[in-house]
C-alpha cells in the first residue's frame, strides 16, 4: 500500500525543489532596478487612486453575507434536482420544507430592514 | 418515499421538529412586533412547553431512527428535559438582562432555541454525522450569543475567542472521527462496536481516541483545554453563560457517553486511563485558581470545570450506576449552577455591572431571599448537606468506589473541602459584611420564579432525592445496552 505513494512522494520532493530553486537562482543573477511604478501594487494594469485600507459602509457585509446564504442554497438544490426522478413527491415535499425555512430568514431580513440600502 | 426513510422516522423526531418549528414561529412574531416587545418571551416559553409536552409519548421508547443515526431512548429522554429545563430557566432570566443592556429579543431567543436543538440531536446521536452537525448547530448558535451585547468589547472578544478556539477544536475532533471512520469504515456509532470486537489493539485507534477525547474535552471546558472558559464566561451576557455553563456542558457529556461508551466500549481500557488522570488535573486545576478569583462570573467559571472533572469520575467508572450517578449530577448541577448565575443577573442594574464579589456585600439586607438563595446554592456546589449537591457527590464518589477507583473518589473529597473556601467567601460578603454598593437590586418575578424553582429542586433533591434515582437508573442502562457494551461489561 505503501509504494502507492511514492509518485506523490517523487512529485512533492520535485515540486518544492523546483520552488526552491527557482528562488535562488533568480536571486542570484537578476539585476536589481527599482523604480516607482515597479514597486506599486499591480491591480489589473490601472494604477492605484487611494489607500487600499479604506472604511466602507457595514451594509455592505451585510447584503454580501445574505448573498451568500441564499446563494449556499441553489448549491444544494443542484443535486437535489439531478435525482429528482428517483425522489419524486417525498423528495419535492423535502425540499419545499427547506425552502419555506429559508423564505422565513428571508422574510425576517426584509422586515427587520436589512434589504434597505440608508 | 426512498427506500430507508419511513413515517415513523418523523414522527419519533416531533419534539424536535416542534422545536425547529416554533424557533420559525419566534422568528415571524419578532418581525411583526415592535422591537422590544415582552410577548416574545412567553412565545419562547411556549415553544419549550410545547416541546417538553410532545417528549411524553416517547418515555418508554427505545428505538433507531432515521437510518440509525438517532436513538430515541431514556437516555436521550433524560438529556432533552435536562435541556429544556435549563433553556426555559435561562430564557426567564434573560428579559431583564436583555432590558437592561438594551438587546433585542428576537434572534436572542431564536437563538436559544437553536442552540437547545443542537443539545437534543447531540444526546440522541448514535452516528457520529449526526453528533457532529448537532454540536455544531449548539456552538454556531453559542459562538453568536456569546458575543450578543454588541456594544460591549468583553462580549465581542469572549465571541471571538470562543469561535477560534471552538473551529480549532472541533477540526481535531473531526480529525480523530475520520481515523475512527478510516479503520472502521463505519459512521455508525453501534456498529463501530462490533467491527472493534476481537480487533487487536491498533495504534491508530489509539491516536483516534486521544483526538476525540481532546475535542470533546473543549466542549466540557476540562483541563487541559479550559483556557476559553474563564474569559468566554465572564465576557459572554450572565444568562448566556448560564446557559453555555450547563446546557452545553451536559450536551456534550451526552455525545462523550454516546462515542465512548457506546462506540468504542473495546478501547476502555485506553480512554478510561486517559480520562482519570484528565478527571484529576480538572478538579484540581479548576478549585485552586478559583481560590484567588474576585469577579463571581470567573470564578463560576473555574467552578464549573472543577465540576467537569467531577463528572469524568462518573464516566472513569463507567458502570451503570456510574453513568446514573453522573445523569444525576448533571440535574442537580444544572439548577445550582442556573440560580447561582440567576442571582448575577439580578445584581445586573442600570448603574453597577453586578458580577465582581464586592457587589454581593450586604445583598441580605437588601435581598434577603436572594442572599438566602445564593447561600443554598454555594452550600450545594461545595457539597453540603442538606442540598442536593451533597447527595450528587455522595453518588458520584460512591460509584467510583464501587468500580474501583477509591483514590480518584478520595481526591474528589479533597478537592470538595478546598472549594469550599471561594463558595463560603461568597456568602460571607453577602451576610457578614455592612456596606453596600450602587442602587438597590429589584427582584423581577420571572427572576423570582427562576430563583426559586432553583431553591426548590436544590433542597427537595437534597432531601428526598429517591425521586431522581430510578428515572437515572434506567436511562443509563439503555445506553450502550445493546448487544457488544453489555457483554464487554
Amino acid at each position: 500500500m505503501i509504494s502507492a505513494y511514492i509518485p506523490i512522494a517523487i512529485f512533492v520532493v520535485v515540486a518544492t525543489g523546483f520552488a526552491i530553486f527557482t528562488l535562488v537562482f533568480t536571486s542570484l543573477i537578476h539585476p536589481e532596478k527599482y523604480n516607482k511604478v515597479k514597486l506599486e501594487p499591480y491591480e489589473c494594469g490601472i494604477e492605484p487612486a487611494t489607500d487600499a485600507r479604506d472604511r466602507y459602509s457595514i451594509r455592505y457585509y451585510l447584503i454580501a453575507m445574505l448573498f451568500v446564504i441564499f446563494d449556499v442554497e441553489t448549491v444544494f438544490m443542484f443535486p437535489w434536482a439531478v435525482i429528482f426522478d428517483q425522489l419524486l413527491l417525498f423528495g419535492l415535499i423535502e425540499m419545499m420544507v427547506f425552502i419555506f425555512i429559508l423564505v422565513v430568514g428571508y422574510y425576517y431580513a426584509w422586515q427587520k430592514g436589512a434589504l434597505e440600502w440608508v | 418515499m426512498p427506500p430507508g426513510i419511513s413515517l415513523s422516522d418523523f414522527y419519533y423526531i416531533l419534539p424536535e421538529i416542534v422545536l425547529t418549528a416554533g424557533a420559525l414561529v419566534l422568528l415571524v412574531v419578532d418581525a411583526r412586533l415592535p422591537r422590544g416587545s415582552r410577548a416574545l418571551t412567553w412565545v419562547t416559553m411556549a415553544v419549550l412547553l410545547a416541546t417538553a409536552v410532545s417528549l411524553v409519548p416517547f418515555r418508554n421508547t427505545d428505538v433507531e431512527v432515521s437510518q440509525g443515526l438517532l436513538a430515541v431512548d431514556q437516555f436521550a429522554l433524560f438529556f432533552k428535559v435536562v435541556f429544556l429545563v435549563a433553556a426555559a430557566m435561562t430564557v426567564l432570566m434573560s428579559e431583564r438582562y436583555l432590558q437592561v443592556e438594551g438587546a433585542s429579543f428576537g434572534e436572542y431567543y431564536f437563538l436559544i432555541l437553536c442552540s437547545t436543538l443542537g443539545m437534543m440531536i447531540m444526546a440522541g446521536s448514535i452516528d457520529l454525522i449526526s453528533a457532529f452537525v448537532g454540536l455544531e448547530t449548539m456552538a454556531v448558535s453559542f459562538y453568536i450569543l456569546a458575543g450578543f451585547i454588541k456594544p460591549n468589547q468583553r462580549s465581542n472578544e469572549a465571541a471571538v475567542k470562543y469561535f477560534l478556539l471552538g473551529a480549532f477544536s472541533l477540526g481535531i475532533l473531526l480529525y480523530g472521527m475520520s481515523i475512527l471512520y478510516g479503520v472502521s469504515g463505519t459512521t455508525n456509532l453501534r456498529t463501530m462496536a462490533t467491527v472493534f470486537v476481537g480487533h487487536e489493539r491498533n495504534p491508530l485507534l489509539v491516536l483516534a481516541v486521544i483526538l476525540v477525547v481532546a475535542g470533546m474535552e473543549f466542549k466540557i471546558a476540562a483541563v487541559p483545554f479550559h483556557m476559553w472558559a474563564p474569559d468566554v464566561y465572564e465576557g459572554a451576557p450572565t444568562p448566556v453563560t448560564a446557559f453555555l455553563s450547563v446546557g452545553s456542558k451536559a450536551a456534550s457529556f451526552a455525545m462523550l457517553l454516546r462515542i465512548f461508551v457506546e462506540g468504542l466500549p473495546s478501547m476502555d481500557a485506553d480512554w478510561r486511563l486517559l480520562f482519570e488522570m484528565l478527571a484529576i488535573v480538572t478538579m484540581t486545576v479548576g478549585n485552586v485558581a478559583a481560590l484567588t478569583q474576585s469577579n463571581l462570573k470567573r470564578m463560576l467559571a473555574y467552578s464549573s470545570i472543577a465540576h467537569a472533572g467531577y463528572l469524568l469520575i462518573g464516566v472513569v467508572a463507567g458502570t451503570p450506576r456510574g453513568i446514573s450517578a453522573m445523569l444525576i449530577y448533571l440535574l442537580i448541577y444544572s439548577f445550582m449552577q442556573l440560580g447561582a448565575f440567576a442571582v448575577i443577573v439580578m445584581m445586573r442594574r442600570k448603574d453597577v455591572v453586578g458580577d465582581e464579589l464586592k457587589d454581593l456585600s450586604g445583598l441580605y439586607h437588601r435581598q434577603p431571599f436572594a442572599a438566602f438563595a445564593m447561600l443554598v446554592f454555594m452550600l450545594s456546589l461545595g457539597g453540603i448537606p442538606p442540598t442536593a449537591g451533597f447527595m450528587g457527590k455522595l453518588w458520584l464518589f460512591g460509584a467510583a468506589i464501587d468500580a474501583g477507583y477509591v483514590w480518584l473518589a478520595v481526591i474528589g473529597v479533597l478537592n470538595s473541602a478546598v472549594s469550599l473556601y471561594y463558595y463560603l467567601r461568597i456568602v460571607v460578603f453577602m451576610y457578614l459584611k455592612k456596606e453596600t454598593i450602587g442602587s438597590e437590586p429589584t427582584l423581577s418575578p420571572a427572576l423570582t420564579l427562576t430563583l426559586g424553582v432553583a431553591v426548590a429542586a436544590t433542597l427537595v433533591l437534597g432531601v428526598y432525592p429517591g425521586l431522581l434515582f430510578d428515572l437515572a437508573e434506567a436511562s443509563a442502562r439503555t445506553l450502550g445496552a445493546s448487544g457488544v457494551t453489555a457483554a464487554i461489561r
